[in-house]
Order: C-alpha cells, then sequence, then structure tokens
C-alpha cells in the first residue's frame, strides 16, 4: 500500500490545548482510573478453596474418561482411531476378541499418559462411537509418574465419577449410545 | 568503674537508633507487601494473601509474606560475576545503605517524650537521634546526595553495559532534581527560620499553616522533584526494566540486591518523612495534638501517630502514582527539570522571599489577620499564574507529538518526486 492511496485515511493528532499543556487533565484521569480499580471487584479465584469456572464443559478439555453403555460395558471397540489421531502418542490399546455379540474386538488393556497428553481432543473427535470424552476435571495432579498413567479402569472409574455432573456429550449431541 | 558504663544520652541515642533502625527496617520490609497489594488491587488481582505463621495454616492476609521474601532472598547464592571490579561491585550496596539509613539521624519521627524522672531524664526527650544537630536539612540532603555515589559504584562496577547506563541516566536524574528539591527546601528554611526539621515542625505547628498551603509552588515542585529522587515511577529511568533490564543492579543478586531493593524502599520513605515534616505539618493536626510542649505521655503517643498516619497515606500516594502514569521519556525528563521545575522553583524562592520582607510592614498596616491572609493568599496567585506560564511557554519537545520533517504524503523516498506528481494528478 503506497503512502497516497486514497484508501489510508491520515489523521494528525490534535495539537495539545492549555489543559493538557498543564498535565491537569491526564493527573485527573490516571489518578482516578486507579483508584476506581483499586476498590473495584477483584477478578482473581483463590484455587484450591474456589473453583473456576469452566464455562461450557462440552467444550472444555480436561481429564479423559472411558464411557460406559447402558449395561455397563466399555462402549469402546478398540479401533485405535483415537491412538491414530493422537499427536502426542498417549494412547496405547490392547485389543482382543471381544465376549459380547454386537462388536468384534474391545480393549483389553487401554493407557493414556495424562503427562504427556496435550490435551487437544483429537481422540475425543475421532472416536466413532463416541466411547472417550474429555471432562471439564482441571486439577490433575499426581506424586509419581506410573501414578500419572491412567489405564482402563481409572478411566471408566472417571466416567463414574463424573457422569452425573457431565452426561455422555453423545447422548446431549445425538450420538451413538 | 562508673566510667567505664555509657552515659545516660548514650544509652539514650542507642535505645533510639535501635528502634529507629529495627522500624525502618521492618517498615522497608512490609512495604515491599503493601506495595504488591497495591499493585494488585489496581490491576484488580487479590496480591499477596497465603503467606502466614510458618508450619501453621494460618494466613493472617498474607502478612507472613516479607518474612518468606526476605528468608529466600538471603537463602540465594551470594554470586560474583568474574567480570566486575570487587571492591567496587562489594561497596556499591553498602554505600547506598548505610547512606540512606543514616539520614535518619537528623529526621525526627515524632514530636518527643514527656520527661521520664525514673530513668533520670528530666527534660523532654525529642524523637530524634542526633537532637541537638542545627544543619540537619542540609544532613539530609548531603547523605542523600552520597547515595547516588552508591548507584554510580553499582553501575560502574558492574562492567555490563545496562548497569552503566542505569548508573549515568541515574546521576543526570539525581544531579538535575537536586536543584528544585533545594529550592523547594530553601522556601520553608526562609519561611521557618531554621535548619532543623523538628523546629520547622514547630512553626508550623505554632501558625497552624501548613507550609503546604502556604507555599504550593514550593509544594508541588518539591514532591515531583521527591519522586524522581526516589527513582520512582514515573521518573524510574534508573532501572527501566522495559530498557534496562535492572538499571544499576542488573549484575546484582542475593543479600546485595536486596540492600539495593531495601536502600530503594528508604528513599521513599525519606521522601515522604521530608514532605510530611516540611509541608504537610509533621505531627500537627488541627485541635488533635496541640502546639506546644508534648507534657502527656497522650499527647506524645497522638503526635506520632499522626506523623505515622501522614507518612503512611503519602507512601501510599507514591504506589498509586506508579500505577497511574506512564514513565517519562528521558528528554522529557530532563526538559521537566531544568526548564519547568526550575524556574518554578525560582518562582516560589522570590516570593516567599518578597513575603517574609514585607511580612513586618503587611502587620503594620492590615493586621496580623491580613498579614497571614495575603501571605497565603499571594503564593496561590503566583502558584497558578506560574503554571499557566509554565504550561503554555513549556517546549513542545515535551509532548508525545512526533515530529514530521515532511508531511504523510511527501513520500518521495519511496516512490520518486516525479512518480508522485503522476500519481496525485491520476
Amino acid at each position: 500500500m503506497k503512502p497516497n492511496d486514497p484508501a489510508i485515511t491520515w489523521l494528525e493528532e490534535k495539537p495539545l490545548g492549555l489543559a493538557e499543556r498543564l498535565y491537569l487533565p491526564l493527573f485527573v484521569q490516571g489518578l482516578a482510573i486507579t483508584a476506581r480499580h483499586l476498590v473495584s471487584p477483584k477478578v482473581t479465584v483463590s484455587f484450591p478453596e474456589q473453583r473456576p469456572n469452566v464455562g461450557n464443559p462440552l467444550i472444555y478439555r480436561g481429564v479423559h474418561r472411558l464411557n460406559r453403555d447402558a449395561e455397563g460395558r466399555v462402549k469402546c471397540v478398540a479401533c485405535f482411531l483415537c491412538a491414530t489421531a493422537c499427536p502426542a502418542h498417549c494412547i496405547d490399546i490392547v485389543a482382543t476378541e471381544s465376549p459380547w455379540p454386537d462388536r468384534e474386538k474391545y480393549p483389553e488393556s487401554f493407557q493414556i499418559d495424562e503427562l504427556r497428553c496435550i490435551f487437544c481432543g483429537m481422540c475425543e473427535e475421532a472416536c466413532p462411537v463416541d466411547a472417550i470424552e474429555l471432562t471439564s476435571l482441571l486439577d490433575l495432579t499426581g506424586k509419581s509418574r506410573e501414578e500419572m498413567i491412567f489405564d482402563k479402569e481409572k478411566l471408566l472409574s472417571v466416567f463414574d465419577m463424573t457422569k452425573d455432573a457431565e452426561p455422555m456429550k453423545s447422548a446431549a449431541m445425538g450420538g451413538t449410545l | 568503674m562508673n566510667s567505664f558504663l555509657p552515659s545516660l544520652p548514650t544509652i539514650v541515642a542507642l535505645v533510639k537508633i535501635g528502634l529507629l533502625v529495627g522500624g525502618l527496617m521492618t517498615a522497608a520490609a512490609y512495604l515491599v507487601l503493601v506495595e504488591r497489594w497495591m499493585a494488585a488491587w489496581v490491576q484488580d488481582r487479590k496480591g499477596p494473601n497465603r503467606v502466614g505463621i510458618p508450619l501453621t495454616k494460618i494466613r493472617l492476609f498474607g502478612l507472613g509474606q516479607p518474612l518468606a521474601d526476605g528468608l529466600k532472598i538471603i537463602m540465594k547464592e551470594d554470586f560474583t560475576p568474574r567480570h566486575v571490579d570487587k571492591v567496587l561491585y562489594t561497596a556499591a550496596p553498602l554505600v547506598i545503605l548505610a547512606a540512606s539509613l543514616a539520614i535518619f539521624a537528623a529526621i525526627p519521627f515524632g514530636s518527643s517524650l514527656p520527661p521520664i524522672p525514673a530513668l533520670g531524664l528530666t527534660g523532654e526527650e525529642p524523637l530524634l537521634v542526633a537532637p541537638g544537630l542545627d544543619v540537619g536539612v542540609l544532613w539530609v540532603f548531603a547523605l542523600s546526595s552520597i547515595a547516588v555515589y552508591g548507584v554510580l559504584l553499582g553501575g560502574w562496577a558492574s562492567n555490563n553495559k545496562y548497569g552503566f547506563l542505569g548508573g549515568l541516566r541515574s546521576s543526570a536524574q539525581l544531579v538535575a532534581y537536586e536543584i528544585p528539591l533545594g529550592l523547594g527546601l530553601l522556601g520553608i528554611v526562609l519561611a521557618a527560620g531554621s535548619l532543623k526539621l523538628d523546629a520547622i515542625m514547630n512553626a508550623q505547628a505554632s501558625s497552624g499553616v501548613w507550609y503546604a498551603f502556604a507555599q504550593p509552588l514550593g509544594f508541588v515542585v518539591f514532591f515531583v522533584a521527591s519522586f524522581a529522587e526516589a527513582a520512582r515511577l514515573p521518573f524510574d529511568l534508573p532501572e527501566a526494566e522495559q530498557e534496562l533490564v535492572g538499571g544499576y543492579h542488573t549484575e546484582y543478586s542475593g543479600i546485595k540486591l536486596l540492600l539495593f531493593l531495601v536502600a530503594e524502599f528508604l528513599h521513599m520513605v525519606t521522601a515522604a518523612f521530608l514532605i510530611v515534616i516540611m509541608f504537610l505539618g509533621g505531627w500537627h493536626f488541627w485541635g488533635l495534638t496541640g502546639s506546644g510542649e508534648v507534657g502527656t505521655w497522650t499527647v506524645a503517643l497522638l503526635r506520632f501517630a499522626v506523623l505515622s498516619a501522614k507518612i503512611f497515606a503519602v507512601i501510599l500516594f507514591f504506589m498509586l502514582v506508579r500505577w497511574s502514569w506512564p514513565r517519562f521519556r528521558f528528554d522529557q525528563l530532563m526538559n521537566l527539570a531544568w526548564k519547568v521545575m526550575l524556574p518554578l522553583g525560582l518562582l516560589n524562592l522570590v516570593t516567599v522571599a518578597a513575603i517574609e520582607e514585607f511580612r513586618p510592614w503587611l502587620t503594620a498596616t492590615f493586621g496580623t489577620g491580613g498579614a497571614t491572609a495575603a501571605a497565603i493568599a499571594v503564593p496561590w496567585i503566583v502558584f497558578f499564574v506560574g503554571w499557566i506560564v509554565s504550561g503554555v511557554l513549556t517546549p513542545s519537545g515535551t509532548d508525545n507529538t512526533p515530529i514530521r520533517t515532511r508531511g504523510p504524503l511527501d513520500a518521495e523516498h519511496a516512490l520518486g518526486a516525479g512518480r508522485r506528481e503522476e500519481l496525485v494528478e491520476a
């Protein structure tokens, strides 16, 4: 774009008036703004005592869970789509023949390394049966690296823990049950 | 045997020094906390509120924070970089801290205490480490100038361009603002007729007119200059983090850095003390503290409380100002000192001198009340006229409008002269 392009509107700063030259408006404005903020409500969330507001839990990406179907079985069909989609390679699935007639495979073991996970939510998007979901649990801590590798039982227990507060997204969004 | 024991005045002086240094160090530690609170509140945060009593879960609004901060910085490695001048590098923080503490020898921290016969103190005991010091104000100014050496030494010894630039800026700034500071002070000395800070407070208390009301121009000049002397925002160029990393203390860490930071806070406390003592009436408050001898312990404590409250209020204002206005550019800082503050300070000095000269004549003509009214009205008129004149005449370098040597369309360097004519015609 050239300096004389008609699309450019050149603005000139107004020359300072007497009041500005006396530094008075700046003085008053600055002090008024800081004084107002000094007493205004604070935005800090005192974390452990006070839970932060996560907004819409449907689109929040916290700790994973493995959903159960109506009979309480794991919904996962061990198709490996989530493990393939995962950019951090943190999902490790061992598939085996399913004992149930409605699917061919199911995960014998399903591990997510929460320390490697980048919480991008690609696994959730990739899953064809809406078995893996990200909850709105945000304070994920542990005392060892081993503890942070979540196995199938732990991921299912996350589901049991959060299913009342956060119903399966699949159900609300018309996915497969 | 008795001759080996210190005399009573020595003991009294030692007790005063102990109280003062202890109080100042505690105050400096807690002012850091207050500063962080103010910073947080202005930014809509809550600020440090977690650290309370160690090893318990009691939080006390974060009042344990200074202890934690101090412990942390003391436990850090006392690292001396290889490229520094070791002697000066070590001396700088000591010089600056010693100077900023020694200033308080001449600064009264209250009115005085009533006689305590049980301890052998028969007269009123002034709350001042060196009560007989006739050059009180000069002592304060001399030592605050020595504190500049600490900054310069630190910047020079660091052998680092940021430290060096910070030191240079600091010296230029402090030299420039010593003059308006001194001019503001001279007006007070003229009016009070004494260099003793306690005498200046007594003069204000006995007349009931604080010098801030009698010499508004001097007050403003002194106030602005003391911001610059304490290197507080908007004049914190010696250590402008965005430009100079840390200024003169870039290369410092651990306990030496702590000494620098404490000295910086002490500068602010000194500035607040001087502003309150010289312009805001010191321990005097109308109808509350009286104005003569102390008499009872109640009055003595009340005066101490009034003085402390005023100083705290001034310090809070210092901290509020920090978040209110952006930092000046260096040329603006210098313009302000030499082209605005210096003439205004001289104007104030001339006004005060003229009033003091003609006061007997005023009193003879208009009576005492009329003379007092004139002595207040004239400086206020001078204040407004002086401010407006300096505002109108201020060189335009102090405003931020970019200086254009050519108009926005004169872009020959980009297009070539002939080409531009074509474009404009088309």
